[in-house]
């Protein structure tokens, strides 16, 4: 039986955790390398990296931690942010990435997806999308969720994976950060339109919020999320043996 | 020394740090010689069965790998890899593998219910059955290692020594002799990874 997988996010930049991390001995909390050591340690079933770093400089750091991170963690590496062409892919791929995840860069020039495909492979290539509802209607987001693209979210989405994309990451921009639960709906909405695999993001603020969201939609394959897991809040091993209890596939360490 | 079977298809950063992890020597290398000269050869391979095995056989590598398995060290083939290792594959079209396993590579698409997704992505359970090969003699019935593919080993029934549960017994591991093959990928599967390329290190040949 396939695993539903955890998955938290990192954001960096200049080569550092950004948002507050707070947890028991991990002494330097912004270093991505012990961060994603301490996850993998307690269960985390895939680790994402977003990049949103604006100068080459940063890039350059990011790239070393990168590498330094996939020669010590061996569970799959999703990375995202900034990647806008096939040399981005070359360069976050050369430093140990398994997958890599596009947003603005598709939109801005959809190919990138079908030739990232063609050359790496669909499994390589993750269509992440920010979507928010705008007079009743499912919307595509720009620029980390700041500029409404006027696109409708599951045609874009579904024309994303007929390019070769090869999982979708669907953040919902109207639950993200509420804490008040996935966004049962919109995710819905995807899972019926694609047949990849999809991993819901933004509102997770409790264990149960996971538990709902596979019992509920069970062909939802991962749960992401960031402060929740950074802050403490939820202990993915915890969340683990919760969702095992509750009938759902789980990978236990 | 470990050597990497390096014929132009995938990453191979990820397989070079984890055996390095495990205090392994491993060599990422396309020279015959080298590959000869090594304790143990690991095969691996990302993407298309037919513009890899062209690679494989236009290289004059598969032939090397392929005398180096006659000889008796340990081979492990990984993903493509292994997949590299049966007789045929039927991924867009046939062709030839390097027939050091009986069988053949088929798209799961034929053996699991059609409103499960392809491909078989994620942590998925490893299942033994009564003899556990000494490839997994550090890990437990059950624990999950990280998959992701469209095709598996077909008719190799007498080869099979782990499976994975996917709307159907899917092949996880296959081995013959000193020959051996994981579909999933061991470098991206944590700890149970580790250990099973920990157990592949130790292992004798079995003619030399």
């Amino acid at each position: 039986m396939i695993t539903k997988r955890i998955i938290p996010c990192l954001d960096v930049r200049d080569g550092r955790v950004v948002k507050g991390v707070n947890f028991e001995g991990l002494a330097d909390v912004s270093s991505p390398v012990s961060l994603a050591e301490y996850y993998s340690k307690n269960g985390a079933d895939e680790l994402v990296f977003y990049d949103i770093t604006a100068s080459a400089e940063g890039r350059r750091l990011f790239t070393d931690i990168l590498t330094e991170v996939a020669s010590k963690i061996f569970i799959p590496l999703t990375v995202g942010g900034g990647i806008n062409t096939l040399d981005d892919f070359e360069r976050v791929l050369g430093c140990g990435a398994d997958k890599v995840s596009v947003n603005s860069g598709a939109i801005r020039n959809p190919s990138l997806i079908s030739e990232a495909a063609k050359r790496y492979g669909d499994q390589c290539v993750v269509i992440s999308a920010d979507v928010k509802r705008v007079d009743g209607t499912f919307r595509v987001f720009a620029k980390g969720g700041r500029e409404n693209t006027g696109m409708e979210a599951i045609s874009w989405i579904r024309h994303c994976v007929d390019l070769g994309a090869g999982e979708v990451v669907l953040n919902s921009i109207d639950t993200d950060g509420v804490k008040g639960g996935f966004d049962l709906e919109m995710l819905a909405a995807v899972c019926d339109a694609v047949s990849v695999p999809v991993i819901a993001s933004g509102g997770a603020g409790k264990m149960e919020d996971f538990i709902t969201l596979f019992g509920t939609l069970p062909k939802v394959d991962a749960g992401l999320a960031a402060s929740i897991f950074h802050f403490g809040e939820v202990k993915i091993s915890d969340l683990k043996k919760e969702m095992k209890k509750a009938g759902i596939p789980a990978r236990l360490v | 020394m470990i050597a990497i079977v390096d014929y132009g298809v995938g990453n191979l950063f990820s397989l070079k740090s984890s055996l390095a992890a495990i205090g392994a020597t491993a060599t990422v290398t396309a020279d015959p010689a080298t590959i000869r000269a090594a304790d143990r050869v690991i095969l691996p391979g990302v993407g298309a069965f037919g513009d890899a095995a062209e690679k494989l056989q236009k290289s004059g590598l598969g032939e090397v790998v392929v005398e180096v398995a006659k000889s008796g060290k340990p081979i492990l083939g990984i993903c493509l890899g292994m997949q590299m290792l049966f007789e045929k594959s039927f991924e867009y079209g046939e062709h030839k593998g390097l027939s050091l396993i009986k069988g053949e590579i088929r798209p799961i698409a034929d053996v699991i219910p059609k409103n499960l997704k392809i491909p078989h992505i994620g942590w998925n359970a490893l299942h033994f059955g009564a003899n556990k090969h000494p490839l997994f003699k550090y890990l437990d019935e059950g624990e999950c290692v990280y998959f992701v593919h469209s095709y598996y080993g077909a008719n190799c029934k007498e080869s099979v020594i782990a499976t994975a549960e996917y709307g159907a017994e899917l092949t996880a591991a296959v081995a013959d002799g000193n020959v051996m093959g994981c579909q999933f990928h061991p470098e991206k599967s944590g700890n149970a990874g580790l250990a099973i390329l920990r157990a592949f290190c130790e292992m004798e040949g079995t003619v030399c």
